[in-house]
């Protein structure tokens, strides 16, 4: 088990229901539980299966038992499958030490849609983002995952990105084992997305 | 979700509250399970019932929480470890039943667990349920964190079984739906074998003395718990008493404000009643107290009770929490609340991100964040429902308006298109139509229409369905028929032809029961949209007394599992007028489906084919006719897509 280079290490992991990023916090999770971390998962959902916003909290320590939610202002990472979520988090968790893997792809939500509350024009988007972060990746996870055949894969794409990245005391093989457990009988296309993840922020 | 059964003590694992919980159970030797899904508990029965037959245990989904409470008291009866899961509001249901129960004992070792939902982020109410503990005279515990969660489930069938009568657990969302470590024990090996006792026998309501002298035993017991722990220095500045998560988010912001020195951390897990010589003691190592708790002051209450009966040599602290305003009663809390709390009472400033980036951040939020209501899912048969019915209210006028009750098709104005006017507990939407549709004898006009689940219709309508019959009410019911208990997680219910167990089960025909009762029914199926639009007209607007419509279809997350969608949809550019369109973007701005959006450049409508699930209704809606629909095939996915993205590049040229 590598120490941390900050105890607890908070990661963020946002997007909107039905993108699958409970998937990808849970790979995340178990990988640093068998590396020997204590490990908090906590939740943030409404009551719908689809299009509202759904907060992961992923909480690494040496030290304690972290609370499922974490202080305002101290994200270390914050990985957003949506651009508006990734500020949204930001807005509440952002600090001017905080990494953001960002996939820019929006996904409209039905307050847009109405007219009541406008999406933003993305390029503006993506620079508050990178104005408010140490460091952005924007990775392109849906074309990506289109790319390779389907877009659901977007979110093991990201999750390749956050392991690509460095930021987790967690390595390739690590996670790959998580894939290989959760996803036996399509592990091939899993296994693209994750290493087209790693290629796209060593890129 | 894990095998809760894996045979491993002493095993580390990363699991929810809720299963740990479940775990807690099987270690405790549980030998009946019954629950009625609500979230954030439904894990825990689902998580049992998977291993249930390999551990020769028995795991049901009851028909509702009264229900399964009394299942498992005849279970608890004949000799079985039995427990009971529920939300907070099954226990408002239960509490009718609990009410007796305490005065009556139990057999076996007998646990009801409640998940609370503070927010609320899955329920229609906010709710605290510890005063039901008081209320009724039940010894209570709150998990602190996750491996709590899993132990204190296990040492509460002990204790029920010492001191015969039923104990509870009281969780709230974030450890029962939260992650964490949890290092497993034991597993015993028990042969259930149910036998009433004779001995048993009837007993009127006389022993309430005797229920005071169990709660006694409890408190006593509890002095001693290690469920209680203190942290901190012998004298400290404050002590926080806290339980549940917010023992969690008190010990962050003392550890990450640096003062573990000055501040006393009083952790309490025996919730009620309260250890008062253990409370005593520690009273004594401050002279300001802060209590951090979610939603209702219960353990700051209990702390003053006893306070207020201690001599005038104390000890008499100063009290902070919900009463002085330092901690909401309301919502979920976390650590930055905690944090705030400790900064206004010992006049410190500590923050938690710079000035200047708050300022920032906060400009660029609120001009960019854009708002994200949730809705119903792409293709959910509940959005066609609605809008057959919006319309159908519409054409008929008169001011015509839905009463719902809980569950997807419930969640209020938007997913309904503004026709649920109102949204109280399970059953009650037919309850309170049924109410209005008396009213005619007082001039009342107005269609009503009243709106329920499936797994509803067996939980709570079938009441208000009969009363509606034989007081003559004139009432409309829709039940929104998908085939699952879709919002907790698609558990089965009577109408799916399985149970909890995956085994079949017999059906329990909805329209069979609705006609048994004496309404007139009709099924539809909501995909239909002009039929059952129609449908609805002529029931309103020609029908009187009791009517029933059932929408007939299938949860589209449970078909999309099982088979690729229906159609492939498209928008034809070219008959799309856009913005020039009188519709004024009706099929974005109305219908309101995830999958719609707007092209900026082209100034037209589009689906989004990463989010379209196929349903083709909207076909429907669009006033032009601009939106098609073709059977899906896997080659025909490609050319269509490909057929519309040719044709927007070809307009965006012109």
């Amino acid at each position: 088990m590598k120490k941390l280079k900050k105890d607890p290490l908070n990661l963020i992991i946002i997007g909107v229901a039905g993108q699958g990023n409970v998937v990808i916090s849970m790979l995340t999770c178990n990988a640093l539980l068998r590396e020997g971390y204590l490990v908090t998962f906590g939740q943030t959902y409404g009551a719908n299966q689809r299009g509202g916003p759904v907060m992961n909290y992923v909480r690494v320590s040496q030290e304690i038992q972290c609370s499922p939610l974490l202080p305002d202002g101290t994200a270390d990472v914050i990985l957003a499958l949506e651009p508006v979520e990734a500020l949204r988090m930001l807005a509440k968790y952002g600090n001017p030490n905080v990494t953001t893997i960002v996939n820019p792809r929006p996904i409209i939500s039905i307050d847009a849609a109405r007219g009541d509350s406008p999406y933003p024009d993305l390029d503006t988007l993506t620079q508050a983002i990178k104005d408010l972060s140490a460091k952005t990746w924007l990775i392109n996870a849906t074309e990506e995952a289109q790319k390779l055949g389907n877009p659901i894969v977007a979110n093991v794409i990201l999750a390749g990105a956050l392991i690509g990245s460095g930021i987790l005391p967690l390595d390739k093989k690590a996670m790959e084992t998580e894939l290989r457990e959760r996803f036996p009988r399509a592990i091939d296309l899993n296994m693209r997305a994750f290493n087209r993840g790693i290629e796209l922020v060593s890129a | 979700m894990p095998d809760i059964d894996v045979n491993a003590p002493g095993t580390t694992v990363l699991w929810m509250g809720n299963e740990g919980i479940a775990r807690g159970a099987l270690e405790a030797g549980v030998g009946f399970a019954s629950a009625y899904p609500g979230t954030p508990s439904s894990e825990i029965l689902p998580a049992i019932a998977e291993v249930a037959k390999r551990m020769g245990i028995y795991a049901e989904w009851a028909v509702n929480e009264m229900v399964a409470m009394e299942s498992a008291t005849a279970a608890s009866l004949a000799g079985i470890r039995s427990i009971a899961i529920m939300k907070q509001n099954g226990v408002n249901v239960v509490s009718d039943f609990l009410a007796n129960l305490v005065m009556r004992g139990i057999g076996k070792g007998l646990v009801l667990i409640c998940a609370d939902d503070p927010g609320p982020h899955n329920s229609s109410n906010e709710q605290d349920t510890r005063p039901v503990a008081k209320w009724l005279d039940i010894p209570l515990l709150e998990p602190g964190d996750f491996q709590e969660a899993k132990d204190m489930t296990k040492w509460l069938f002990d204790l029920a079984e010492e001191i015969n009568t039923i104990c509870m657990l009281r969780t709230v969302g974030k450890i029962a739906h939260t992650r964490g470590n949890i290092k497993l024990g034991e597993l015993p090996v028990v042969e259930h074998k149910a036998h009433f006792a004779a001995s048993y026998g009837f007993r009127g309501a006389g022993p309430h003395a005797e229920l005071h002298k169990k709660l006694a035993k409890a408190q006593e017991k509890f002095e001693s718990s290690p469920f209680n722990l203190y942290i901190g220095p012998d004298k400290a500045e404050l002590l926080i008493i806290a339980c549940g998560a917010s023992w969690l988010y008190s010990q962050e912001a003392v550890r990450l404000m640096n003062l573990q020195d000055k501040v006393g951390l009083l952790k309490m897990g025996t919730i009620y009643p309260l250890p008062e010589k253990f409370m005593e003691k520690h009273l004594k190592k401050a002279s300001k107290v802060l209590f951090v708790e979610e939603v209702h002051p219960f353990v700051e209450q209990g702390v003053m009770e006893l306070v207020g009966t201690l001599p005038p040599s104390g000890p008499h602290p100063v009290f902070y929490g919900k009463r002085s305003g330092h901690i909401p009663a309301y919502g979920d809390l976390d650590p930055s609340v905690v944090i705030k709390a400790i900064n206004s009472i010992m006049g410190l400033n500590y923050q938690t991100r710079d000035a200047e980036y708050d300022k920032k951040v906060k400009a660029l939020a609120q001009s960019y964040v854009t708002a994200r209501s949730g809705t119903l899912c792409p293709g959910c048969p509940h959005k066609a429902s609605h809008w057959a019915i919006h319309r159908a209210l519409q054409l008929t006028g008169h001011e015509g308006f839905g009463t719902s009750d809980i569950g997807c098709y419930g969640g209020g104005g938007v997913g309904s298109f503004g026709i649920t006017k109102t949204h109280f507990c399970m059953g009650g939407g037919i309850g309170v139509a049924n109410g209005f549709g008396k009213l005619g004898r007082f001039g009342f006009d107005q269609p009503v229409v009243a709106f329920c689940g499936d797994s509803t219709f067996y939980h709570a309508a079938i009441p208000g369905l009969i009363d509606a019959v034989y007081n003559g009410s004139n009432v409309l019911m829709v039940i929104f028929d998908n085939s699952a208990t879709s919002m907790t997680g698609f558990q089965p219910h009577p109408g799916t032809g399985r149970n909890a167990m995956g085994e079949p089960a017999a059906t329990v025909s909805i329209e069979a029961v609705c006609k048994a009762i004496g309404a007139q029914v009709v099924i539809c199926d909501p995909f239909e949209l002009k039929k059952t639009t129609d449908t609805l007209v002529d029931m309103i607007e020609n029908k009187t007394g009791v009517r029933v419509v059932i929408m007939d279809r299938e949860c589209e997350l449970i078909r999309a599992r099982r088979e690729e969608p229906p159609y492939r949809v498209y928008v034809d550019p070219e008959k799309c007028l856009g913005e020039d369109c009188g519709c004024d973007m009706f099929c974005n701005r109305v219908f309101l489906c995830t999958g719609l959006t707007w092209n900026r450049q082209t100034g037209k409508a589009e689906i989004d084919d990463v989010i379209c699930a196929g349903c083709g209704v909207c076909v429907d809606v669009c006033p032009h006719g601009a939106i098609i629909k073709e059977p899906y095939t896997a080659k025909g996915k490609e050319k269509v897509a490909v057929k519309g993205k040719e044709k927007l590049k070809e307009v965006a040229a012109r």
